[in-house]
Order: structure tokens, then C-alpha cells, then sequence
């Protein structure tokens, strides 16, 4: 799925790095704790989550993740949104809740069970 | 590539925000190195939870990361409160992080059982009231 085509689903406002919607994830995975993200790797996934520190960044970088969607209208700080474009991860916020999010991406065809065995 | 590198940091634990600092700057030299990017992944991960760890466990302490043909090797190095049983603390939902830590993203009990996970061998050496070593590697061959 393109990032861009995650954006309208989701009806969601761009932070940072417009110019990387046009990239494709073909995995997702929403959580608000980052162990639990970083048990799974899967290739080039997005990440859901309510959480807002910069270790949220962090963990999208650890995993090469391209895009991070904050939900229930969290805003990144300036400090993520500098972390995130060093590392050219797109950053949208939508008004919608993790549950919602999560399963309107899924059912558009998303799906989350994209483990790659390490 | 034929002698040993090394990378050294100190974590400061007194910093959350900044806490993974050094993992991301391994990342950037192992890019550096040419070393192959699910390699990377794994080894930055690793590394990231043990910095975590050491930041929200043990106020932080030191790493090591060393290069060389056939292994990375990453030590962890730290002089908190130690880890009381070290089988309970390598279950999957172990954790005895608080509420506040909780509210930052982590205490889940995943950490260390994803460092174990991503690298082909981990040792844990453990004294409590005097400190944590954790040794990892990843071999390259
Ligand atoms: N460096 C350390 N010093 C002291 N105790 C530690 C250290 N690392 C881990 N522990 C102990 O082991 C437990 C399990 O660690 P682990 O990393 O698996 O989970 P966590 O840090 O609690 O949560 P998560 O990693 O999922 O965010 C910790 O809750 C803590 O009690
Ligand atoms: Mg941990």
C-alpha cells in the first residue's frame, strides 16, 4: 500500500517528509509499547501507535520502518519531527483511535502478519 | 577489513529523551562498514533494548561495540541494582518497570528476549547492588 493511499484512508494530516508518500509499506503493526514492536521485524511497515517521545522514532529507525502514524490526534515535538526527517520517516497524525485505524487499513487490505523469520 | 574496530559509548542515565543515542550512531557505522542490512537490524536492535535497559534500569553505564571479520560484538556494561534471577528476567512479560516507564513506551518484558532472539549468542553476567554485563554477537560468517 502507498504511504499516500494510508493518508486518505485515514484521513490524515502529513508532519513531515510529504515528499516519501508515494513509497509502498506492505506491513503494519500499532502498539503503544516499543519491545513489542521491535519483537517483529517485517519489511518496510508502518507503525500505529498513541505514544509521543522520540523513542518512538527510535524504534521505527531500529526497524527501518518509512512511516509512523500517531493516533487519536497526538502531535510529534519539534525534536521527533528533526529525528524523523534525518531518517526520512513520514509522520501523520489522525483524529481516528488505534482500533479504528488499525482496522481500516486492514481491512483495505494491509495486513499485519507479514513476520520475516530472523 | 582485517583488524578490529571498536566504538565506544557512554549512556547517560539520567536522559530518557536521548536514550538510544549510541545505537542509532552504531547503525550509522555498520552502514559505514558496508555490512549487510539485515545484520544491521538485528545487531542495532540488540543493542537498542540493552541501551534502554541500562537507561531505565540501571542509570545508565557504558557500551562496546566491536567489528571484526567474523562477528560483531556488543557489551553492555552498567552499576545499577543488578537482576535478582536472570531466567525470570529472560521470560517473554517479565518486568518489574513502573508505571511511569510504563506511560514511556516500555516495560512490556520483551527486551531482553528480543536481544536474545536477534543475535546468535547473548551471556548475562549479574550481581545485585553492584551491576549488570550483558556480552552479544552477531556473526558475520
Ligand atoms: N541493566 C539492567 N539492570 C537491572 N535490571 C535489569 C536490567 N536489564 C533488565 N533488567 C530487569 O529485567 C527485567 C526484564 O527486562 P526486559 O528488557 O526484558 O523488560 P523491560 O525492560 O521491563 O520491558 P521492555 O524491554 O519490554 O520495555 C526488567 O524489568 C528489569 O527488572
Ligand atoms: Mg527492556
Amino acid at each position: 500500500m502507498k504511504i499516500s493511499t494510508i493518508q486518505e484512508l485515514l484521513d490524515a494530516e502529513v508532519i513531515c517528509c510529504e515528499e516519501d508518500l508515494s513509497r509502498h509499506v506492505y506491513s503494519a503493526c500499532g502498539s503503544d509499547m516499543m519491545s513489542d514492536v521491535l519483537a517483529y521485524v517485517k519489511d518496510q511497515a508502518v507503525l500505529l501507535t498513541g505514544l509521543v517521545n522520540s523513542q518512538v522514532v527510535r524504534t521505527a529507525e531500529m526497524m527501518d520502518m518509512n512511516c509512523i502514524v500517531f493516533v487519536r490526534s497526538k502531535m510529534p515535538t519539534a525534536e521527533m519531527v528533526e529525528l524523523a526527517k534525518e531518517s526520512n520517516i513520514v509522520i501523520m497524525a489522525t483524529k481516528k483511535r488505534m482500533y479504528e485505524a488499525c482496522g481500516i487499513l486492514y481491512s483495505n487490505g494491509l495486513v499485519g502478519n507479514r513476520v520475516k523469520s530472523v | 577489513m582485517s583488524e578490529a574496530l571498536t566504538f565506544h559509548f557512554d549512556v547517560d542515565g539520567a536522559d530518557f529523551t536521548s536514550a538510544g543515542q549510541a545505537s542509532v550512531q552504531v547503525k550509522k557505522n555498520l552502514r559505514l562498514l558496508g555490512i549487510s542490512p539485515d545484520i544491521i537490524r538485528r545487531v542495532s536492535i540488540a543493542m537498542y533494548e540493552g541501551e534502554i535497559n541500562m537507561v531505565i534500569h540501571a542509570g545508565g553505564g557504558e557500551a562496546d561495540v566491536t567489528v571484526t571479520e567474523e562477528e560483531i560484538v556488543i557489551s553492555l556494561r552498567d552499576h545499577g541494582p543488578g537482576i535478582k534471577d536472570i531466567d525470570q528476567a529472560m521470560q517473554e512479560g517479565f518486568s518489574t518497570a513502573s508505571d511511569r516507564i510504563r506511560t514511556l513506551g516500555f516495560g512490556a518484558g520483551m527486551g531482553l528476549p528480543n536481544m536474545k532472539r536477534y543475535t546468535d549468542h547473548m551471556e548475562i553476567r549479574s550481581e545485585l547492588g553492584k551491576g549488570t554485563d550483558i556480552t552479544m554477537r552477531v556473526n558475520l560468517k
